[in-house]
This record gives structure tokens, C-alpha cells and sequence, in this order.
């Protein structure tokens, strides 16, 4: 999670009477269809859902509503459509690009009560749940079963099924197993005016256009998702997994491309730089070769028999990539000390400095040599660090650019730094983001990777779902007016984007 | 700019002229390829827009797994590049004939034996680049795996028909061919073979394909596909063998199978009569063996029973009752071929108000498709 200084000034609503009262008829509309605890409104209690994981942008909302009903969600929206308040909804609230960040003159639609698996059926491999289920909680009520839901967002502790969907989450297994919208049969959901639907089905497909494909990653913008019907999948016999070293990071990417061009599409294919080699090391202590300039791990999962022929052949792949060094998990508790490092990346940037800035860049993987230099490049302009730890079998990078946050400037360094290689991403043949979305943080990133008729149609869709745009309408999708004004603010440069927000 | 890229901007602009002359005259355009899958989906009379001059691979390293093509490229130029580099579409869209092109499989949104274990051709399209009904040229998504920046809108072509907008190009993920295949077959009752797959699916077996062909009492023959590693396709073969008595058949008549049932080629398949249809049931996998009124021997089950062919009078009332079968189970039902005696008015499809919980989607999509064509266009109702 990107962690960020915690901050306590609270940008001033620009008319407080006006607010205050929008704040009482909300409140007053909202309290017949409510129990008393599951309204909030007085600051003290709202605080906590100013931000989501992105704790830099921060907003307080009117009001916080935590249903424990699909009807109570419905009532809820048709109140809000008619009053014609916007809505953020928001599951666990652990996402990365402030896409549950609250608006001044809106309401908070916590899904964080939903939180029941209704059903579990290992003959057609299917659970289907409420949206505030957490990722690893269907995993764990299917494990005796043999089964497990594949989808593993670093978060999935914490992150709610809700949430997966409105991001089309990945994770670390994504290149073999899929994104969330590999997973997920069906949705059910709310429209902005209350009217109940259901995206997708337990058949292969479904009649008219597939709207289950554009309702996920959607971001919480087209509707409430109230109950999600998962894919399980047979849990692997076995997984094993290679760390190869490598002295040079033009080797390490080409050993990526190598494997896959071998015909293997290993279970998980994960990356890691010198830098934050060192930094896990200390932290985890897993014996990570702190020679090698990048770490490759490669897993394998399967029968014994699959996994087995598997790790040879990567073996094989991997030595002839130029490997310098070579170490395959010899059992179960090997294997997760091995993954250890890669899963406390974040943690272990923590340690480095005050805060980091997590970026989420996907580019093809031919060029991961290419901006890793780049970014080399940048570390020294803006005098900022940078960790590299990224999913390399799909492209997915994730550099956490370290800053102190108390520097006003430092910060304004890493924004900077972070811009700078989200574009360098677009022009590799990439985007701005694998798997975090673009919430409020890659707004103005949007303005680059898509041009004024690709942002018009994207509006175009939000329209179908909700006419009077009142779903999270101010995340993921630049106005033209926005788009217009980060042009202007890009060629003078020098200015902060999001001007109305508050930083540290 | 080169002389390849003067030629396919003169071939844009021509299709851009074209929408914008049936956009000012209230026309519309109905998109055509190869035309192989001309008799799939609601038929029109409308001038079409051929995609066939919009051809060639445009960018396509295995090592990426993504190919990137124009969409009147012939879908067997597609397959035969990717054979080349040990690589496939491993949903195996059918072709229904030779001329067949990239562009129209994706519009048909169809997808072979493979399905059941690789996903639709949706889950493997990562971008693309279409002319609007205004003509405006856009793309969305990219050539990346994993890429959530705005609406997946390309996801939204595969099965649109033609009726969002013009697909120029698209960028598709591939997978390598498994390193073995193993095809098993056995007589098994429909009942049994709809239980052992769903059996199997829930286990770590290399499950690719399974096809089940047999009466209306139930009797019937089953073959399965194993695909994978080599040593996982091995150690499966004993798992199965023991539950059911099946053989292995030879690799070279098991590829023949596979591709017949893919291009609807097998016996089963046969000709259709003049007042026969042959239905599309979509299913979940917990629907067992169902009874449709009056269906001809023999049916086809494929994707572990989601997928069924069946052969029955073509008319009104049969289609109903077809429907609400398929829907009481939770899927839904196609006239995917009639036979040429019967009215070709009918709907093909179940509409989205045939369903209780999709019927405020109708407004939703009737948006969704002025957003991309606000004149009309393509609103040819090939796909309603």
C-alpha cells in the first residue's frame, strides 16, 4: 500500500452553510432506510473514509452510508439519483489510485457490511458472494475442497471481491491464471437510479453486447456491484519456484522473453532490482544474492510430474539467458522464503524513506531493459530513488519512488518523476496502469494515453450507465476542460496538478 | 510515410466516407468480411462495408504473445503465423469457410472446442482501433496483458456483430500450443459424461476440450482432450481411464474430430432441412441432460454440457419453448441456422427484456450504442 504521510488539514469547502444543509436533507432522506450505526455523517466519524490507500489525496464527504442490504443499497441510489447526489462507492478501501476518494457533495457507499459468501458449489467450481468479501477469504472457504480463487492482488488480505471487480485486479498469478475478468462469471449490480441487473451468467455468455466486460475495471463509475459469482479453480498439486541472478539488467529482461518465447507460461514471473534486493535482504533476510542486479523469480505450479518438466525447461531457458547464478526451491517453506522478499517489497521501501510513490505502469516486455535505464536516468534528475520490483512476466511495473513527504518539494520531485515515467511507458507501447486504475491520481495521465475523441466516448459510455453522471464521476475519466488545462500546465511547467488539493 | 501506410490511410478514409455518406443519408452499413458467417444473426438488406481491403499482420512477436492485425485479414493468415512460432488462439474460433477474417471472428465473437478451458475470445483481446459512426478513428486498450486505464471498450467488440462500429484492427493475445495433446473416447450415457467432466474440471487435470454426441434417450460417445505438459497430459491418462473405459485415438483422426466440431463439419452436424433449425443452448454447468420437444437425433454437447447443438423444427412456438428450457436453467438460446423454408424475420436471439434481470440492461445498451454510432449506422439489428 502507498504509504504516505498522514495529513490533518482538511482542504475548506467553498460554501460551509450551503454544505451543511445539502449535508442535513441528505442525512434526514437517508435515516428511515438506516440503522442508526450504519449512518454516519459528523466529522469525527467520516474522517477515516477521506482517503483509500492513496493517502495523499484526501476529501471529506457529506455523509457515510454502510448498508447490510442489497435493497437498503437500492433505496440508498434511488435517493441519491432523485436528490441528485453523487455516490463513491467503496469497498475495503486499499486501492492505490484514490478511486474511493470521497467528493465534498457527496455521499461514501461503504459495500464493507455485504460481506457474506452465499454459496459454494465445487460441482460447477463457483462461489458466489457479497462484494465486501476479502479476495483471500473465498480462497480459504473453498481450500478444503481443492479449490481456489486465482486472482491475488498484493492486498488480498484486506481487498474486498467489490473491489477487484471495479479494478480488474491482477496479482502475481495473472499471466497463467487471468484478471479478475477471467474470473468472475457474473456481476450483480445497481444502476445510479436504483434499478437492479445482472452483468454476465453462469452460461459462457449472455444475450445483446458483453457489458460484463466494460462493468469491470470500471472503477465504480457505471454501478454498485451487490453480489459477484466467482470462478474456482483446482488447486495445484505443487509450485516450486527458480531464483536466477542475473549481473545485468539487459540480460534479466531478455531471459523474460526467452521463457515465454520457450512456450512456457510459468505461474508467476516476478522481478526485482539491486536496489531493492538490498532492501528486502535486510528486512526478510530470505539470502538474496545482494551481488546480482536484478533477481528473476519463476514459478511453476502443477502436478509433480508438470512442475517438474516445467523447472527443467526454465532451468534450461534461464542458463542460456546468461543466469549467474541459479537456486530452485527444494520444498514448501523454501519456495514461500524465496517469495518473501518480493511480497515485503513495500514494507521494506518504508524502511528506506519517510514515503514512497507507487507507479503502475505496463509496458510490452521487450523494453523493460530499456525503462528500467530510463528510469535510472530519472533517479538522478529529480535526485529522488526509485526501488524496481514488478510483475515482468506481464510487463506490469512497479517502481516506488522514495521522497519525503515532509519536503514539500521532494514530493513535488516524485509526482514529477512518476509522470515522467508514465509517459515514457505510453510512448514504449504501454499504459499507465496494469492493475491499480486511474482513480484521481493518473487523471491527468489520461489526457496523454487517450485522445479527446477516445475520452469522449468513454463519457459516451458512463452516460449509458448514468445519464446524470452521478457514480464517482470525478475519477478515471479527464473532462475535456481538465485535459485542456493539464496542456497548458505541462508546457509551463512547474505546477502542481490537482491544484484544489491539499499536499503535504 | 511509407507507401504501405499511404495505402491503408487511402483505405480508412474510403471507410470513413462511407459511414459519413450513410450517416448523412439515414443509411445504414451492414460490415461484412469473408462473408462465411453471413447467415449467423439477424439477415438485413443493407449496403455493406467490406473489410477485405484492410488487410495484413501489422506487428507480431511471440515473445509478447500478442498479434496485431487489420480486421479484413484472412483468419488463416492469422493461424498459419502464429503455427509458424508453435503459438495459437487457444479458443479456436471456427472459420465456416475459407475466406474467413480476423475481423469477423471477432465480431462473431464465437469460439471452438477450446473454450471450456482458454476462455471467449473477449478474455483475449487487449485492444483496438475502430471507426466510429461519426468516422472518428479511436483506439482503446493496447498491446499489454494487463492495462485498466478507462473503459475495456475493446472487450466490448467480440460478439457486437458489427452493430458498435467498425473494427479496423486488434491486438489479441496468444498462448504457445500445449507441448502434448491426448484425445480419449468412450460410450457414455449424456448424464454420466455431463457428471465426470464437471468431475475433472474441478481437478488439477489438463482438461482441454470434451465433446459429447449421442441420442435423445442419453446414449452416446464421449471424447476428451487433454492438452498441457507433457508429463501431465501422461499422468492424467490413468486418472481418467479409471473412472471411464475410454481408448486413446490416433493424434492425426483426433486433430480431424476436433477441427470438425469446430467447423460444425461432423456427421452429427448434417444438413439442415428446410423447416429445421439448429439451436445454440448456452448453459451453466450445473443444467444436466434436458429434453427439447420433437429434436433430432443426434445431439452435440461440447464444453462440458455449456455449449449444446440441437436440430428441431425451426418455427415460433419450438424457439419458445427452447427458450424458457434454457432460461429456467439460467442460460439462453440461439437460432444460430435456419433452414431456408423458414422466415428469415425471425428473431435469432433471446432479447435482453426476455430476461427479468437483464431488462433494464436494453435501455443501458441502446445507449451504449449511440455513444459509439449516434446516426445509426450500424444499427442493422444483426445482433439485437
Amino acid at each position: 500500500m502507498a504509504k504516505m504521510v498522514a495529513m490533518n488539514m482538511v482542504i475548506p469547502p467553498p460554501d460551509i452553510a450551503a454544505i451543511s444543509a445539502l449535508q442535513a436533507k441528505l442525512v434526514s432522506a437517508l435515516r428511515p432506510i438506516l440503522p442508526e450505526y450504519a449512518l454516519l455523517w459528523e466529522p469525527e466519524d467520516t474522517i477515516p473514509y477521506e482517503c483509500d490507500g492513496l493517502a495523499a489525496y484526501r476529501r471529506m464527504p457529506l455523509a457515510v452510508a454502510l448498508p447490510e442490504t442489497e435493497e437498503q443499497v437500492a433505496q440508498i441510489l434511488k435517493i441519491c439519483f432523485e436528490m441528485q447526489i453523487p455516490v463513491v462507492p467503496r469497498g475495503s478501501g486499499t486501492g492505490l489510485s484514490g478511486g474511493a476518494m470521497p467528493i465534498s457533495q457527496g455521499l461514501v457507499l461503504s459495500l464493507a457490511k455485504l460481506k457474506k459468501i452465499l454459496s459454494i458449489d465445487p460441482f460447477t467450481r463457483t462461489a458466489v458472494v457479497q462484494p465486501g468479501v476479502r479476495n483471500l477469504a473465498i480462497s480459504e472457504a473453498v481450500s478444503h475442497l481443492g479449490l481456489y480463487y486465482a486472482p491475488d492482488p498484493s492486498s488480498q488480505i484486506a481487498c474486498s471481491i467489490g473491489g477487484n471487480v471495479n479494478e480488474n485486479s491482477g496479482g502475481v498469478h495473472c499471466l497463467k491464471y487471468g484478471l479478475t475478468l477471467h474470473n468472475v462469471l457474473r456481476v450483480r449490480g445497481i444502476l445510479m437510479n436504483g434499478d437492479i441487473v445482472e452483468f454476465g451468467s453462469l452460461a459462457p455468455d449472455s444475450p445483446g453486447l458483453d457489458l460484463l466486460a466494460i462493468v469491470m475495471g470500471s472503477e465504480g463509475m457505471l454501478a454498485v456491484v451487490t453480489e459477484v459469482t466467482v470462478k474456482l479453480v483446482a488447486k495445484p498439486k505443487l509450485a516450486r519456484v527458480i531464483m536466477a541472478s542475473f549481473d545485468d539488467i539487459e540480460k534479466g529482461g531478455n531471459a523474460v522473453a526467452a521463457i515465454i518465447a520457450a512456450g512456457i507460461i510459468p505461474a508467476g514471473l516476478e522481478m526485482m532490482d539491486k536496489a531493492t534486493t538490498r532492501a528486502v535482504e535486510e528486512f526478510v533476510h530470505a539470502g538474496y544474492d545482494l551481488d546480482a542486479t536484478a533477481i528473476l523469480l519463476c514459478e511453476s505450479d502443477g502436478t509433480p510430474e508438470e512442475v517438474a518438466e516445467e523447472i527443467e525447461r526454465m532451468t534450461k531457458v534461464l542458463e542460456e539467458s546468461g543466469a549467474s547464478g541459479i537456486q530452485i526451491s527444494k520444498d514448501e517453506s523454501e519456495r514461500l522464503k524465496f517469495w518473501s522478499g518480493r511480497k515485503n517489497a513495500f514494507p521494506a521501501a518504508g524502511r528506506l524513506a519517510p514515503d514512497y510513490y507507487c507507479m503502475d505502469g505496463t509496458i510490452p516486455r521487450r523494453h523493460i531493459a530499456t525503462l528500467l535505464k530510463r528510469i535510472a536516468g530519472m533517479e538522478e534528475k529529480y535526485g529522488l530513488g526509485c526501488l524496481n520490483v514488478f510483475h515482468a512476466g506481464d510487463g506490469n511495473m512497479h517502481p516506488l519512488i522514495l521522497f519525503n513527504g515532509a519536503d514539500q518539494d521532494e514530493w513535488h520531485r516524485a509526482e514529477e518523476f512518476g509522470t515522467e515515467i508514465l509517459e515514457a511507458c505510453v510512448e514504449l507501447g504501454g499504459t499507465i496502469t496494469g492493475e491499480h486504475g486511474v482513480g484521481i491520481e493518473k487523471i491527468n495521465s489520461m489526457c496523454i494515453q487517450f485522445g479527446e475523441g477516445e475520452r469522449e466516448t468513454f463519457w459516451g459510455v458512463k452516460s449509458a450507465f448514468d445519464p446524470d453522471k452521478l457514480l464517482n464521476p470525478d475519477k478515471a475519466i479527464p473532462t475535456l476542460n481538465r485535459c485542456a488545462e493539464y496542456g497548458r500546465m505541462r508546457i509551463s511547467g512547474g505546477k502542481l496538478p490537482h491544484p484544489e488539493l491539499e499536499r503535504f | 510515410m511509407n507507401v504501405s501506410d499511404a495505402i491503408s490511410n487511402a483505405t480508412i478514409d474510403a471507410f470513413r466516407e462511407q459511414i459519413l455518406n450513410a450517416a448523412q443519408n439515414n443509411a445504414q452499413l451492414s460490415i461484412e468480411g469473408g462473408g462465411t458467417k453471413s447467415w449467423y444473426g439477424n439477415p438485413n438488406r443493407f449496403t455493406k462495408l467490406d473489410t477485405r481491403t484492410y488487410s495484413g499482420i501489422l506487428e507480431y512477436q511471440p515473445e509478447e504473445l500478442v498479434i496485431t492485425a487489420c480486421a479484413g485479414t484472412p483468419l488463416k493468415d492469422i493461424e498459419a503465423a502464429l503455427k509458424e512460432k508453435n503459438q495459437a488462439l487457444p479458443f479456436e474460433p471456427p472459420h465456416f469457410g475459407e475466406q474467413a477474417t480476423f475481423g469477423g471472428a471477432i465480431a462473431a465473437g464465437l469460439a471452438g472446442p477450446g473454450r471450456i478451458s482458454a476462455g471467449n475470445f473477449r478474455d483475449f483481446v487487449l485492444g483496438a482501433r475502430i471507426l466510429d459512426g461519426k468516422g472518428q478513428d479511436l483506439s482503446f486498450g493496447g498491446k499489454v496483458m494487463k492495462n485498466v486505464a478507462g473503459y475495456d471498450v475493446s472487450r466490448l467488440l467480440p460478439g457486437s456483430m458489427g452493430t458498435l462500429s467498425l473494427l479496423l484492427e486488434a491486438s489479441v493475445k496468444v498462448l504457445p500450443k500445449p507441448a502434448a495433446t491426448a484425445t480419449l473416447r468412450c460410450q457414455i450415457s449424456q448424464e454420466k459424461a455431463l457428471r465426470v467432466l464437471n468431475e475433472w474440471a474441478g481437478q488439477p487435470l489438463p482438461l482441454s476440450a470434451s465433446c459429447w454426441i449421442g441420442n435423445a434417450s442419453g446414449e452416446g460417445e464421449l471424447s476428451i482432450r487433454l492438452a498441457g505438459a507433457a508429463a501431465a497430459v501422461k499422468s492424467a491418462l490413468p486418472l481418467i481411464n479409471s473412472l471411464v473405459m475410454a481408448s486413446e485415438v490416433d493424434p492425426q483422426s483426433a486433430e480431424a474430430f476436433w477441427n470438425d466440431l469446430r467447423e460444425h463439419q461432423l456427421a452429427a452436424f448434417g444438413m439442415l432441412a428446410g423447416d429445421q433449425t439448429l439451436y445454440r443452448l448456452a448453459l451453466p454447468a450445473a443444467c444436466g441432460k434436458i429434453d427439447i420437444p420433437h429434436a433430432e437425433d443426434e445431439l452435440v454437447l461440447e464444453w462440458h454440457g455449456q455449449q449444446r447443438w440441437i436440430k428441431a423444427p425451426g418455427n415460433e412456438a419450438t424457439f419458445t419453448a427452447i427458450k424458457n428450457i434454457a432460461s429456467s436453467h439460467g442460460g439462453h438460446a440461439t437460432r444460430f441456422k435456419q433452414g431456408a423454408n423458414l422466415d428469415p424475420a425471425f428473431q435469432r436471439f433471446t432479447l435482453l427484456s426476455e430476461q427479468a434481470h437483464s431488462k433494464a440492461l436494453e435501455t443501458v445498451q441502446e445507449r451504449l450504442r449511440f455513444a459509439f454510432d449516434p446516426a445509426g449506422v450500424f444499427a442493422t439489428k444483426r445482433l439485437p
